[in-house]
C-alpha cells in the first residue's frame, strides 16, 4: 500500500484569503493542540507516552518541552482509567484531550465511553457536560495486522451522545480538532495512521472547519463519490484518473460522520444521479450502509440513475501480508474500476 | 468542614445532623420499598438500609464542593451529601421535577450542586470518575476532594485497578471508600478476595489502607476524615473498607438464597441506628426527646416529599431527541 494523498490535499484548500503553512498531518494536530492549550489553562493532554516520548505515532511530539508534564500527562497502560479519568475531569471544568494510542484500544476503554461520556449528559438530565475530546488511529496500511488496524467509526457513531469525526486532510486535521476542543460534548476524532506523514496547505492560526458540515474537495456531473478518512484521498486521486478517462467525479467527504451533513450528500447524489460509496471499514453494517439508507429513503432516490454502489473493506480481520492488507480494503483502482462500470453501464 | 474534636455523638449539632441523616436515608428507603411493592414505582431499585452509617460518617468529613461518585446503591450517598429527597423521589417517580428528568431513574441521580457526581448503573463505572475529578481538582488548585464510594464487588472490575493505578501515580486527592456489605449479589466477598482484610490490597497500589466497622458513623467519620486530611495536604489517595451489611436483597428480584435467615438477623441486631442513638445518649449530646424530636422530623419532611413529588407533572417525551448533546 502506497499513501496517497496528494490530491486530497489540494482540495481541501481553505478560503482564499487566509494565510496557510505547508505541515504534515500529524504538526497539524500538534498545531490544534498547542493552539487550544495556549488559550485555555482547562485544556490538557493525557495518554500513554504521550510526554518524552512524544505519542505512539508522534503526535504530542516536543510538546512536553513547551507545556511541561503537568499538562501533558503520562499514563500508566490504563485506557479505561485514563478514560474515566478524562470523563471525571471533563464533568469537573477541565478539557481533557485523550490519546489512545490504536483504535483498537477503545475496545478496553468502552464502557467509560459508551455508558459514561456519551450518556452523562442525557442521563443527568442536561446537568453536566462531559467536553472531553478522544484522538485515536484507526485504519490498515501499516502491516500491524487485526488487532492494530481495525476502522471502527461505526461503533461510535452507533451511540448517541458521541460525536465522530474522521480528518482526511492535514487542515481538516486541525480545524477539525479545534471545533472538537470547543465543543461541550465528548467527540471522537478517528485520525489515519497512513495520513500522519502526508502534508499539505494548512490554515494559520486559531482556526476552525466546522463539525457537521461537509467538504465537497472536487465537482463533476457524471457520478458522486462519498468516501470517509484514508478513502478520500484515494477518491480523489480515481477522479483524476476517471477525468482523463472522460467521467467527470463529484467528490464528498463527509468529515464529521455524526452529526452528519446529509443535506450536502443528497444535494450532489441529485446533481449526478450515480453514487459510489467507498470506506476502509468492513462493509456489513457500516458506516456507508447509513449513507445509503439515507439516500434511499429520500427525494434523492427518484433521481437516481443508477442502484447504489457501495465499496467497502472485506468482512474479515485486517491480515498481516501486505498483498493481503492492500487486498482487504478499497484501492484506487477499486474506486477507478467501480465508478466506470457505473457509468458505462447505467 | 471544620475538624471535628468531640466524639459526634456528644456533640448536639452534630449528633442530631447524623442522626437526622440515617433516618432520611433509612425512611427514603423504605418509602421506595412500599412504592416499589404497590406498583406505583417503576424500574429497579437497590436499597441500603442497613448500611447508612457509611454516607453519613464520610460525608460529615466532606464539604459541600468536594465530589463523590456513587453506585448503583446510591440513595444514600445522594441523601447524606445533601440532595433533596424530593427531587430524587420525583426522579424515582419518572417526573419531570426529578434530578435526571426522568431519564436517568434511581441509578443515575446526580446532584451537581452538592458536588455528586452521579450514582451509576456499571459497577466501578465511577472510580476512574473520581480519579479525574480529583486529577480536575489538583491541576485548578482549589483543594476539593473525591470520594469514590464503591461495593466490595467492585473490586473485581479493572475499572477499579485502574482508577486506583493512576489516583496513586498521581498522588491524587481522592479516598476510595468500600462499602464492604459482604456480597456483590450473591458473591460473598470473603469468598472472591483472597484477603483477610479487603484494605490489605491498598499496600500493592502503595497507598494507605484502613479496614473500618461501617456500622459506626464515628469510626467511619474518623477514617475518612483522616483520608480526607490526607488527600487535601497532597498526601494522595487513601482506601478504606467500611464493613457493614445489606438487609434487603440485592435488588427486586433477589430470592436470598446464597444467605442464611441467622446471617440477616446477625446484622440486624447491630441496627447502625440504634447504635447511633445509644451512644448519642450515653454522650449525652442527645436526650431522648431529641431523638424523638429528629425521629418525627424526617417522618414529616419524608412523607410531604414523597406527596410533592407524587403531585409533580410526569416527565415529558417531548424533547428527547434535542437532550443528547450539550449546546
Ligand atoms: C459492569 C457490571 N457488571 C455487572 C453488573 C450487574 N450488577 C449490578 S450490582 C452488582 C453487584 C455489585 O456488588 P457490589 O459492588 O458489592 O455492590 P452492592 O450491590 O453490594 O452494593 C452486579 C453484579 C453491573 N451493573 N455492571
Ligand atoms: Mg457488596
Amino acid at each position: 500500500m502506497t499513501i496517497e494523498t496528494t490530491a486530497a490535499q489540494s482540495a481541501a484548500a481553505p478560503a482564499a484569503s487566509a494565510e496557510t503553512a505547508v505541515m504534515t498531518y500529524s504538526e497539524a494536530i500538534r498545531d490544534a493542540m498547542r493552539i487550544a492549550m495556549a488559550k485555555d489553562p482547562a485544556v490538557f493532554i493525557m495518554g500513554e507516552d504521550v510526554g518524552t516520548y512524544g505519542g505512539a505515532f508522534g503526535v504530542t511530539g516536543e510538546l512536553i518541552n513547551e507545556i511541561g508534564p503537568e499538562r501533558i500527562r503520562d499514563t500508566t497502560i490504563s485506557e479505561l482509567g485514563i478514560m474515566g479519568a478524562g470523563v471525571g475531569a471533563a464533568m469537573t471544568g477541565m478539557r481533557p484531550i485523550v490519546e489512545i494510542q490504536f483504535s483498537d484500544f477503545t475496545a478496553q476503554a468502552m464502557d467509560q465511553i459508551a455508558n459514561q461520556a456519551a450518556k452523562i449528559h442525557f442521563m443527568l438530565g442536561g446537568a453536566v457536560n462531559v467536553p472531553m475530546v478522544i484522538r485515536a488511529p484507526g485504519g490498515s496500511g501499516t502491516g500491524a495486522a487485526a488487532q492494530h488496524s481495525q476502522s471502527l467509526e461505526a461503533w461510535f457513531v452507533h451511540i448517541p451522545g458521541l460525536k465522530v469525526v474522521m480528518p482526511a486532510t492535514a487542515d481538516d486535521a486541525k480545524g477539525l480538532l479545534l471545533s472538537a476542543i470547543d465543543d461541550p460534548n465528548p467527540v471522537m476524532v478517528i485520525e489515519h495512521k497512513l495520513l500522519y506523514k502526508t502534508s499539505g496547505d494548512v490554515r494559520v492560526g486559531d482556526i476552525r472547519t466546522p463539525l457537521g458540515v461537509a467538504a465537497v474537495p472536487r465537482e463533476g456531473k457524471d457520478l458522486t463519490i462519498i468516501a470517509t478518512g484514508i478513502e478520500v484521498s484515494r477518491a480523489l486521486e480515481a477522479a483524476e484518473i476517471l477525468a482523463a478517462d472522460g467521467i467527470e467525479a463529484t467528490v464528498v467527504d463527509p468529515r464529521t460522520l455524526k452529526p452528519l451533513d446529509s443535506g450536502t450528500i443528497l444535494r450532489t447524489v441529485k446533481e449526478t444521479g450515480r453514487v459510489l460509496l467507498v470506506q476502509e471499514a468492513v462493509r456489513t453494517l457500516g458506516f456507508m450502509s447509513e449513507v445509503s439508507a439515507i439516500i434511499a429513503e429520500s427525494d434523492a432516490f427518484g433521481y437516481l440513475r443508477a442502484p447504489i454502489k457501495r465499496l467497502a473493506g472485506l468482512d474479515i480481520p485486517i491480515p498481516y501480508a501486505p498483498k493481503l492488507e492492500r487486498a482487504s480494503v478499497p484501492q484506487v483502482e477499486d474506486i477507478v474500476k467501480a465508478a466506470t462500470d457505473l457509468v458505462r453501464e447505467w | 468542614m471544620t475538624i471535628i474534636n468531640t466524639p459526634i455523638a456528644a456533640n448536639p449539632e452534630l449528633a442530631a445532623s447524623s442522626l437526622e441523616t440515617m433516618w432520611k436515608i433509612r425512611r427514603f428507603e423504605e418509602a421506595v420499598e412500599d412504592l416499589y411493592g404497590r406498583g406505583l414505582m417503576h424500574g429497579t431499585m437497590h436499597l441500603s438500609i442497613g448500611q447508612e452509617a457509611v454516607p453519613t460518617g464520610a460525608c460529615l468529613a466532606l464539604n459541600r464542593d468536594d465530589y463523590i461518585t456513587s453506585t448503583h446503591r446510591g440513595h444514600g450517598h445522594c441523601i447524606a451529601k445533601g440532595a433533596d429527597m424530593e427531587r430524587m423521589m420525583a426522579e424515582l417517580l419518572a417526573k419531570e421535577t426529578g434530578y435526571c428528568r426522568g431519564r436517568g431513574g434511581s441509578m443515575h441521580i446526580a446532584d451537581t450542586e452538592t458536588g455528586n457526581l452521579g450514582a451509576n448503573g456499571i459497577v466501578a463505572g465511577g472510580v476512574p470518575i473520581a480519579t479525574g475529578a480529583a486529577l480536575s481538582a489538583k491541576m485548578r488548585g482549589t483543594k476539593q476532594v473525591a470520594v469514590s464510594f464503591h461495593g466490595d464487588g467492585a473490586m473485581g472490575e479493572g475499572a477499579w485497578h485502574e482508577g486506583v493505578v493512576l489516583a496513586a501515580m498521581w498522588q491524587l486527592p481522592v479516598v476510595f471508600l468500600c462499602e464492604n456489605n459482604l456480597y456483590g449479589m450473591s458473591m460473598s466477598s470473603e469468598k472472591a478476595f483472597n484477603l483477610e482484610k479487603l484494605s490489605d490490597r491498598a499496600r500493592g497500589y502503595g497507598i494507605p489502607g484502613v479496614t473500618v466497622d461501617g456500622n459506626d458513623v464515628q469510626a467511619v467519620y474518623d477514617a475518612t476524615q483522616e483520608a480526607v486530611d490526607r488527600a487535601r495536604n497532597g498526601g494522595g489517595p487513601t482506601f478504606i473498607e467500611a464493613k457493614t451489611y445489606r438487609w434487603r436483597g440485592h435488588s427486586k428480584s433477589d430470592k436470598n438464597l446464597y444467605r442464611t435467615r441467622d446471617e440477616i438477623d446477625e446484622w440486624r441486631g447491630k441496627d447502625p441506628i440504634p447504635l447511633f442513638e445509644a451512644q448519642a445518649l450515653a454522650a449525652g449530646g442527645l436526650t431522648q426527646a431529641d431523638i424523638d424530636a429528629v425521629r418525627d422530623k424526617v417522618r414529616t419532611e419524608l412523607r410531604s416529599a414523597v406527596q410533592r413529588a407524587n403531585a409533580a407533572p410526569d416527565a415529558t417525551a417531548d424533547d428527547l431527541l434535542s437532550a443528547v448533546y450539550a449546546r
